[in-house]
């Protein structure tokens, strides 16, 4: 149960923290950049307050 | 991706959205009223006629509410439904409780109105609320997250688009805020007053994260979710990178929870605590201006439309102010500027370039592109648009040079020495001092309210507009079958 009090320490927590929250924050980025497939594959959901709607779709084009 | 092809208002629930369109420029129209009042007020101090239901400590809460939370709350409550329901090609998913929190908003933000021209105020920035309105806003919204959730678990479309993850951001958010910062204990059970969980200094730490985070997913997330949908649908075109709007979402969730203790600076707060908030604000600047850059490159190959398109003026002018606003609001945020523009205008300029520039602006345009499709018609009239959008831009600028000018002035002889170190200034003299700015400042939300007239106006013309041709066609329909 010791490696518990570890967290219950701010000095230890925050870095720690830091280092979740940057690493989270990287990979996002990574995930929306970082392969060509997956960024056509959202870049086509740009398109979808055109879709329920005839006339709207119309508008697009 | 899933294609639906056509969707009416039957398999939609725009009823509601009507309810909180026509409600939100109701709000606007009372509280940017009281707004000018007490901003008069200030100007000319007779105008209290010695009450002390109208006096300014209690009118100003008042003006708060009805434009936070009437006005852009009722706002937000109407596009999130429209938009969640248009991008997900699905009903919401419960009328009854939609129709509850529509119902349950409405009676929360006249309560509070009410209560604080009688008085009752927790005197908590933006949360003046007493305790049993609080129980109830808690109780709306969570049949809003309810009502949000629900619906897009049952979605057509297997993708969620953006706009709907700043709308989800903004409904989860402030549920925490409201929670945490509205933690109380009333005297008693009949009575409205309480007193709160917290003190001193942490006290105050609770309410400005409270208080900035209120600007951060309710002024600002909740309105990208706006922006997202509604500038590509008016423009025509779709939003200029979906990959930004990503990144864009989540450096904004990662920061913006920290930097509420940058309007504690040179207070009792830990030293590390404010400089900490400082450094997120400077970060924080990247991931507003990108999604500026997102939401007016969509206009790029289609830059004629501003000159052509009121709606689409409005529009942009709005990420415009928005970029303004969140370049200034970092560079105040720096210890050495907010030593001069804490306790001064320029703070109250600074929140209404934001708020008159960027959420009023956003939701004008939103609501002119929105309306005319809720009752299946156009807008009554577009050289009423035009004038709404002059009178806004005018009286904005009128209304942040004056407090610029002010604060500054303010902030200046606060800190002006004579030459044996005495104040060179008392505190009467700077506030003579500010009465043309008072009065310019004044005049400026003038011209915004005459705008915000005109627009509900507009509004009121086209909703009959469309009434008519729905009840002419109806009767050529019914006429058809009789003949046939």
């Amino acid at each position: 149960m010791d490696f518990l009090m570890w967290f219950s320490k701010p000095e230890n927590t925050k870095p720690l923290g830091l280092v979740i929250f940057f690493v989270t924050f990287i990979g996002i980025v990574i995930y929306a950049y970082g392969s060509k497939k997956r960024s056509d594959q959202l870049e086509s959901y740009r398109n979808i307050p055109f879709l329920d709607d005839q006339e709207d779709t119309k508008d697009k084009q | 991706m899933a294609v639906t092809t056509y969707s009416g208002a039957e398999q939609y629930n725009f009823e509601v959205v009507k309810k909180f369109a026509i409600m939100s420029i109701i709000w606007a129209v009372i509280g940017m009223f009281v707004g000018v009042y007490i901003a008069s007020e200030l100007a000319w101090p007779f105008l209290n006629f010695d009450s002390p239901y109208i006096s300014f400590g209690r009118f100003r809460p008042v003006h708060t509410t009805s434009v936070i939370f009437g006005f852009g709350g009722s706002a937000l409550f109407a596009t999130s439904y429209y938009v969640v329901q248009r991008t997900c090609q699905t009903r919401l998913i419960s009328d009854g409780l939609a129709s509850f929190t529509f119902w349950g908003w409405m009676a929360a933000i006249a309560l509070a109105d009410f209560s604080y021209m009688l008085g009752y105020t927790q005197s908590r920035e933006y949360a003046e609320m007493e305790w049993p309105i609080d129980i109830l806003i808690e109780v709306v919204w969570v049949a809003y997250l309810t009502v949000f959730v629900g619906t897009i678990m049952r979605r057509k479309q297997p993708h969620i688009y953006v706009a709907n993850w700043f709308y989800l951001a903004f409904i989860l958010a402030t549920a925490l805020l409201h929670t945490f910062n509205n933690l109380a204990m009333p005297i008693d059970l009949f009575s409205m007053k309480s007193y709160s969980l917290f003190s001193g200094v942490q006290d105050a730490m609770t309410q400005w994260w409270y208080g900035h985070n209120a600007v951060g997913f309710f002024l600002t997330a909740a309105f990208l979710g706006m922006m997202y949908y509604f500038v590509p649908k008016q423009a025509g075109r779709p939003i200029y990178s979906y990959r930004l709007s990503i990144v864009h979402f989540w450096a904004l969730g990662f920061m913006y929870m920290w930097v509420g203790a940058h309007h504690l600076h040179w207070t009792a707060l830990p030293d590390w605590t404010s400089s900490l908030a400082a450094a997120f604000s400077i970060l924080l600047l990247m991931p507003s201006w990108g999604g500026m850059i997102n939401g007016i490159m969509t206009l790029s190959g289609a830059w004629d439309k501003l000159r052509t398109d009121p709606i689409m003026r409005f529009m942009i002018v709005a990420l415009s102010f928005y970029g303004m606003s969140t370049f200034e609001g970092p560079m105040m945020s720096l210890k050495e500027v907010n030593a001069l523009s804490h306790y001064t205008d320029w703070t109250v300029g600074h929140v209404h370039s934001g708020a008159l520039g960027w959420v009023a602006m956003i939701t004008f345009g939103s609501l002119y592109h929105m309306m005319p499709k809720l009752w299946d018609t156009k807008m009554y009239s577009r050289k009423l648009i035009e004038w709404h959008f002059w009178l806004a831009t005018i009286g904005i600028v009128l209304y942040i040079v004056a407090m610029w000018i002010s604060g500054i002035t303010q902030g200046l002889m606060w800190r002006a020495f004579d030459e044996f170190g005495n104040l060179q200034y008392s505190f009467v003299e700077s506030v003579a001092a500010m009465h043309p700015f008072y009065a310019m400042r004044a005049i400026g939300g003038m011209f915004f309210l005459t705008g915000m007239v005109m627009m509900a106006f507009n509004v009121f013309m086209t909703i009959r507009q469309g009434k008519r041709e729905s009840a002419a066609l109806e009767a050529k329909l019914a006429a058809k079958l009789a003949h046939a």
